[in-house]
């Protein structure tokens, strides 16, 4: 990089060539780019060059003040030997610190958790209002909505569903074939937030909404905390009817929020139809999914020891009436007799 | 000759005499060899090793503000807890067909992988702790749920009621809250002051999923 010096008149055209005349005086803030060999000086990967040989020269400088001394040492003392032994070690130390240069290079480069750094800034009251927020659907839909990008709150969501989750199934006696407890317990739950995310973001890239895969992530995990309170209530206190009406409100309000921000977001009726449709089948048929494939079969527990005239429960929708009513009167029945006992 | 002027500076300067004792020294070149360990009795470094990870051990019993933890870390003690929580969360019956209880396999790899993604976090919310110092104060914070889990056995050669089951539920809780405090005592002080909270909830879900594993074991029959 170096600046014209001067003001040279280097006039070889009739018109007046237009390097020097325009540059004047030395310290101008021109660069000579035929000089520079990256072409942008303001990517990410030369960032981290730069940085890389800023730190390169702060460590050059510093051994180089280190070895003078010792080599100085070592001359003194040694004689002959120690030229040698001063060469041989000058050179391994040349070659490690080569290797090490380019290792940490490419470590500082690909591996550096500080791209995500920008993602988990926030502070425990804005989680706590994005949490309390994901179950109020906005209004304004003519005005694209604001979405927080971070990926703290979808992940600690995430894992607190796989701990309910674990919860459930082991509580239900569910037993895995092929596979661990804790692997489909997280594989669930981490393939749902993954995969229905990039889905929903390819159908919105393909329906030309405004949302980035970010957004889309962050959505859709605060999504998940509906679906952790329902299962996290369900899977203690079991009756099929409290889970409908908590399927109904709580589902469908997180999911009406989800839409409603994905509307705000996109434009014309058929591309709104698709992406939302699509998202609160996706939503609530997870939830559904959830809590009847760990279902715990407490109730046809309490119907056997009870009576023998109620039939056996079966996990189908078609019992619940009978079931809601069995349990209902199940729990009457041990009410009165501790009323009575007191 | 121009190209060979760079090597001038590695030659000896004519004033140094060639002649006097060429005794090398023997033993400490560079400071390295001071602390080389290799030519000690194995009983010596097994018993120092041991005596180290016992003083974390008290440490995590009796959670000061010391930094014993921190300065020194080391993975010997969360192996070993890590190893001792599986065997015994095993349970003896060895067939599939009892799939209730966790896997040799499932136990390690939830308490190294929850350390590391809790370590993750804490290092993305902005904390100044060092990977491994943080898997170190992880792993050794397991050592109440381990005593927890030894209890738990004792009580369940009993009777398998529900009086066993309350207090095996009493047990559990306390050290897992006690695990909890003990690590955040160590863990949080590296975080800025308001992200406090973000950092210890992982650490309690992580806790809470291993005491939660702890208090749902059941012998086999």
């Amino acid at each position: 990089m170096s600046a014209s010096q001067g003001s040279t008149n280097t006039n070889t055209e009739p018109w007046g060539s237009f390097d020097d005349n325009i540059i004047q005086g030395s310290g101008s803030a021109v660069i000579d780019m035929e000089n520079m060999d990256d072409t942008s000086g303001s990517s990410f990967e030369d960032m981290g060059e730069i940085h890389q040989r800023m730190k390169e020269e702060e460590e050059v400088t510093a051994e180089a003040a280190a070895t003078e001394e010792d080599n100085g040492e070592y001359g003194e003392f040694l004689g002959m030997k120690g030229l040698k032994g001063q060469l041989g070690r000058q050179v391994a130390d040349e070659v490690w610190q080569a290797g090490k240069r380019q290792a940490s290079k490419a470590f500082n480069l690909y591996a550096n958790i500080d791209i995500l750094r920008p993602y988990f800034d926030v502070e425990p009251n804005q989680v706590r209002n994005r949490l309390v927020e994901s179950l109020i659907p906005v209004r304004m839909i003519n005005f694209p909505q604001k979405v927080a990008g971070e990926l703290y709150g979808p992940m600690m969501l995430v894992f607190t569903m796989v701990a309910i989750l674990l919860h459930g199934m082991k509580t239900s006696g569910t037993v895995i074939r092929e596979g661990t407890l804790m692997g489909t317990a997280i594989g669930t739950c981490f393939g749902y937030w993954l995969g229905v995310s990039s889905f929903i973001y390819f159908l919105a890239y393909l329906c030309n909404a405004q949302i980035t895969m970010l957004q889309m992530l962050s959505l859709l995990g605060y999504g998940l905390f509906s679906h952790c309170m329902v299962l996290f209530i369900t899977y203690n206190v079991h009756f099929h009817s409290l889970f409908y009406i908590l399927w109904l409100v709580i589902g469908g309000l997180s999911t009406l929020r989800m839409v409603a921000v994905l509307i705000s977001r996109t434009v014309g009726q058929t591309p709104r139809l698709i992406l939302c449709g699509t998202l609160a089948a996706l939503h609530m048929l997870f939830l559904l999914y959830l809590h009847f494939a760990y279902h715990k079969m407490v109730e046809g527990i309490l119907d056997t020891l009870e009576g023998p005239n109620i039939p056996p429960i079966q996990r189908v929708a078609r019992d619940v009436p009978v079931v809601a009513n069995a349990v209902v009167n199940a729990t009457i029945k041990s009410i009165a007799a501790v009323v009575q006992s007191q | 000759m121009s190209q060979f002027a760079g090597l001038s500076d590695i030659s000896i300067s004519e004033d140094i005499p060639v002649e006097g004792d060429i005794s090398v020294p023997v033993g400490s070149q560079n400071p390295d060899d001071d602390f080389s360990t290799l030519d000690e009795p194995v009983k010596d470094t097994i018993l120092r090793d041991l005596r180290a990870v016992g003083q974390k051990f008290v440490h995590v019993l009796y959670p000061k503000k010391s930094s014993a933890l921190l300065k020194d870390w080391d993975l010997w003690g969360p192996l070993l807890l890590c190893v001792t929580l599986a065997l015994m969360l095993q349970g003896g019956s060895a067939d599939s067909g009892e799939d209730g209880r966790p896997q040799f396999a499932e136990v390690f790899v939830i308490i190294w992988f929850g350390s590391v993604i809790i370590t993750l976090n804490s290092k993305l919310l902005g904390g100044t702790i060092s990977f491994f110092q943080s898997l170190c104060v992880l792993g050794y914070c397991i050592l109440p749920l381990t005593v927890a889990m030894i209890v738990c056995r004792i009580v369940l050669l009993g009777a398998l009621s529900s009086v066993s089951f309350v207090v095996r539920l009493i047990v559990v809780t306390a050290s897992f809250s006690w695990s909890t405090f003990a690590s955040t005592a160590f863990l949080a002080d590296s975080q800025p002051a308001n992200r406090k909270a973000l950092v210890v909830y992982p650490v309690f879900l992580f806790y809470f999923v291993i005491g939660w594993m702890i208090l749902t074991f059941s012998p086999s029959p």
